[in-house]
């Protein structure tokens, strides 16, 4: 199961559906909305999607894990829209026959997703907003 | 011919619309594109070397050549990195 949501992330969904006979062990990634940035206090973040590359980006790294790990029973939910402090933002599930390789293929899962899975986020602060990114080069 | 532009994130917020349809010249890369979007909005010029490119919902190189019907978006840089 891998998925972009627009509500909020149904995380017992995401465990059940990879809950399967083999399994030993499930890993879950919980990514939660901090109200920090930079030691500036974040009210919201707004998270943006290419949902429909962003899934086929998932579905590639799902197939990198069964790859390296011969893992097949991953969910993987990210959320977008506006998120409150404390919010789960993106949420992982890996199931394994035993808990080395559910470790292992969770944290890959999350590293991937965070680098070539194009969803973007704003942080919205007390009289100002950016989208993380872009303030780099000369703008 | 004509392509299905995208855009997302801080990119929509410059160009103030999601998805734009371009006629371009025939034989057009990704690059020519870019380098004629980024003419009209010239905030985004600054990204060149940070974006990466789509087409049809698969990162390419920018000298990928371009086909009618395209969908291709210009990735700003996504919101991984460090303070995970």
């Amino acid at each position: 199961m891998h998925k972009i949501v627009s509500g909020q992330i149904d995380k017992d969904e995401a465990v059940k559906a990879v809950n399967v006979p083999t399994s030993g062990a499930i890993v879950t990634f919980d990514g939660i909305v901090r109200g920090t940035s930079h030691g500036k206090k974040v009210l919201y973040l707004e998270y943006d999607a290419y949902s429909e590359m962003a899934e086929s980006k998932m579905e590639e790294i799902v197939k990198e894990i069964y790859d390296k790990w011969h893992l097949k029973d991953i969910a993987m939910v990210h959320r977008t829209g506006r998120l409150e402090i404390g919010e789960t933002s993106v949420f992982i599930a890996v199931s394994a026959p035993h808990r080395a390789q559910a470790f292992e293929a969770c944290r890959y899962a999350i590293d991937r997703i965070k680098k070539d899975v194009p969803i973007w986020k704003k942080e919205v602060w007390e009289g100002g907003e950016e989208w993380v990114g872009m303030q780099s080069e000369d703008n | 011919m004509k392509v299905k532009l995208l855009f997302f994130a801080g990119f929509r917020d410059v160009v103030g619309s999601k998805e734009i349809v371009r006629e371009i010249p025939e034989g057009w890369s990704v690059l020519d594109l870019w380098n004629d979007i980024a003419d009209r909005y010239p905030k985004l010029r600054g990204f060149s070397k940070s974006i990466m490119n789509s087409v049809n919902r698969e990162y390419v190189k920018p000298d990928r050549a371009l086909k009618d019907g395209d969908e291709v978006a210009f990735i700003p840089p996504v919101s991984g990195g460090g303070h995970a």
